[in-house]
């Protein structure tokens, strides 16, 4: 196996930062740490993206670079931040976690993603394949996420978090999809947390609070 | 051309209604936008039948007997709910359940919502199918929680969150598909995602990228059809939202989440040949059993129905993963009249429960005697459902009982049985909701049966006759799917 390019572990270490990021939003408790950490996020995003495709050569994913940039780095989080203020939940914190129980949970995660992906990166071509077993962690490590906690905003996080591994796996396998797919699939996103900004104010105004064991009444009875 | 009208008509649609809001004529434009929907609709069968298969602007668009014949049903159904809706939504007015504001929110999302179906039939890309299939959700979210009551928020939630999830792990099937076509079809321009140009090389795909690719699309967009295990949010969502939304999310989402994981089977067994027909066999299975005794269990009209809806897409995805020509033309003519069927059912018990003022079975008696239409209404739908000849659902049950017994005889047992509970469960409540004694009073603006009973038409229609023009159409479908 030749020594990897300096372009290669450049972005073995992004693709680590991401996948630490991932942990520490497992662990973080205050909603406004939990969004600025998934604006960095959205930053190592964008800086392994540019990455891509200066390497690469490919015009196509400097435009989908740019478009982390505005819509994950500082759009949603702007947004978010703006809708917890409004909402004044800045500083909740979430009561009912078990830090070290998640944390195990989430190592094994990450294994079985890196088995998972293990047959499907020998088959890449592209430079970034040794990714798509992190890319696939920090999909799965963001659905824990959303299993584990009980509040509104922070389930939000964890799907948008959830995008975020999506978006690292499509550059990470095959160099980013087609530039009509990513704009439909930013403008989904976009929309979906628009659409949950509104579900916020409704469900608060109902329940007068953001905390989701409120909603736990419709079972079959 | 006819593309550009079906795909425009209710997008401008939904623009018009939004910006139009809540005047005395919402409603009828909104009939009237789903109607030249219809027409436009109809305009693209002609076509289709006319001159075959198409494909349109550099390849995005793909219209073939199956995805037209999809396009036509739902258009029809868009048209009847509209129709329906109408003398609905005034009386939930009356009764002060929603305001002007809501009701525009109401009408523009419907329009949208029926855009983003259409727009998932008809593409060729499997990333706008992804995009469109979330569209079709985000508009839909907030429908489900129109009356902004506890319930209703939270099955909105889990709706959004749980369909969230799904269609994420969608998402990720999608780009390992393309992964997978990549070195086939080269990453210049979008070759690699377009349907018809990876059914043509589906042989040469490596099979375990594509065996991970379907797996995460098929519970991906299997979350949408309401599959078990992941069909939780279904019954609440359709419990919670008003009854016309209730309709298109059973009779036309549900069928449009199918074909997205029936178009991607397709590609499947090209590389694994039997793996993803008998991993739909097992999905469809397994939530035809589950939903047929949490029947027993449900109290509520509308949640009695949605699981029965589960039921059904479990029984049309065991008919599409057993494959074959007869298999598959049962499973479309089953598409076909479940979705007629369930909508006539939603309408007819959405005027029940408006009459009674309570979604509870046992607070709902009396019905022929209040209304003889509300009544018969739903018994006809519910024996209709329940695959009593001569309904066009006894035919397509029927055909696909047999290709079972035929292809996989172990199979038939557990689908009898579940279709035996279903009966029991959902006639014994039935009956008494119909017939008996009752203290309501009738509704205030006369109800609009008209649709309930033209879909019962239909479906009977389908049941002793299939014109041949149809039966053709279904065969060339089936054989496409394989």
């Amino acid at each position: 196996m030749p020594a990897p390019t300096l372009t290669a572990q450049l972005l073995n270490g992004f693709a680590a930062g991401l996948l630490l990021i991932s942990f520490s939003m497992l662990s973080q408790r205050r909603t406004r740490a939990l969004i600025t950490l998934f604006a960095w996020q959205g930053a190592i995003l964008f800086a392994s993206t540019s990455l891509v495709a200066y390497s690469a050569g490919l015009r196509h994913l400097w435009y989908s670079a740019a478009l982390t940039l505005v819509l994950k780095v500082f759009l949603l989080p702007f947004i978010l931040l703006r809708l917890v203020r409004r909402l004044e939940a800045q500083w909740d914190t979430e009561t009912l976690l078990n830090i070290p129980t998640t944390m195990l949970l989430g190592v094994g995660l990450v294994i079985f993603a890196f088995g998972l992906a293990q047959p499907i990166s020998a088959l890449a071509t592209t430079i970034t394949r040794n990714t798509l077993g992190i890319a696939l962690a920090i999909i799965l490590l963001a659905f824990l996420m959303m299993i584990t906690r009980r509040k509104a905003v922070t389930q939000v996080v964890g799907f948008l978090a959830m995008e975020n591994g999506l978006f690292f796996a499509a550059t990470s396998a095959t160099y980013g999809m087609p530039m009509v797919v990513e704009l439909g699939i930013a403008l989904d996103v976009l929309v979906g947390v628009l659409i949950l900004g509104i579900f916020f104010f409704q469900i608060r105004e109902q329940f007068e609070s953001l905390d989701l064991h409120h909603l736990e009444t419709l079972k079959e009875d | 051309m006819e593309l550009l009208l079906v795909l425009g008509v209710p997008l401008l649609g939904a623009g018009v209604l939004a910006v139009l809001g809540h005047r005395r004529g919402a409603p009828e434009v909104n009939v009237l936008v789903s109607l030249a929907t219809l027409v436009a609709a109809a305009l693209l069968v002609v076509r289709v039948i006319r001159h075959g298969t198409m494909l349109v602007w550099r390849e995005q668009f793909f219209i073939d007997p199956f995805n037209v014949f999809l396009v036509a049903l739902t258009a029809f159904v868009g048209l009847t709910t509209a129709l329906f809706s109408r003398p609905y939504m005034r009386i939930e007015e009356h009764r002060g359940r929603v305001n002007a504001q809501r009701l525009r929110l109401y009408h523009s999302m419907y329009q949208l919502f029926m855009a983003a179906m259409l727009l998932a039939l008809l593409t060729n890309n499997l990333g706008l199918l992804w995009v469109a299939m979330e569209a079709a959700t985000l508009s839909t979210v907030l429908l489900v929680s129109l009356y902004r009551t506890r319930a209703s928020l939270e099955a909105a939630w889990k709706y959004f969150i749980l369909c969230g999830v799904g269609i994420a792990l969608a998402l990720f099937g999608t780009i390992l598909l393309y992964f997978a076509a990549e070195d086939l079809l080269g990453s210049e321009g979008m070759s690699a995602l377009l349907w018809t140009h990876l059914d043509a090389v589906k042989g040469q795909l490596e099979p375990r990228v594509i065996g991970l690719a379907f797996v995460f699309l098929l519970v991906g967009y299997g979350t949408k059809v309401g599959l078990a295990p992941l069909h939780n949010w279904l019954p609440d969502a359709h419990a919670e939202g008003p009854t016309p939304v209730s309709a298109v999310l059973s009779g036309l989402l549900l069928n449009v989440a199918l074909y997205a994981v029936i178009r991607c089977k397709v590609l499947a067994e090209g590389s694994i040949p039997g793996v993803a027909g008998r991993m739909l066999m097992g999905f469809g299975l397994l939530s035809a059993v589950l939903a047929s005794f949490f029947l027993w269990r449900q109290r509520d009209i509308k949640r009695l129905f949605a699981y029965s809806s589960i039921e059904h897409m479990g029984i049309i995805t065991f008919a599409f993963g057993m494959g074959g020509v007869v298999a598959n033309f049962a499973g479309l003519l089953h598409m076909t009249v479940h979705s007629l069927t369930k909508s006539a059912i939603f309408f007819a018990a959405g005027h029940a429960s408006q009459t009674a003022g309570t979604q509870r079975m046992d607070g709902i008696r009396g019905l022929l005697l209040l209304s003889p239409t509300i009544g018969w209404g739903l018994m006809l739908g519910a024996l209709a459902i329940l695959g009593l000849p001569p309904f066009g659902v006894f035919a397509s049950e029927f055909l696909i009982l047999t290709t079972a017994m035929r292809d996989h005889p172990w199979a038939t047992p557990i689908l009898l049985g579940a279709l035996g509970v279903a009966f029991a469960a959902i006639f014994g409540r039935v009956q008494p909701m119909v017939f008996g004694e009752t203290q309501s009073r009738p509704l205030p603006h006369s109800p609009a049966l008209l649709p309930v009973f033209v879909h019962l038409a239909i479906v009977l229609m389908l049941g002793v006759y299939i014109p041949p023009a149809l039966a053709e159409w279904y065969r060339l479908a089936a054989r496409l799917i394989g």
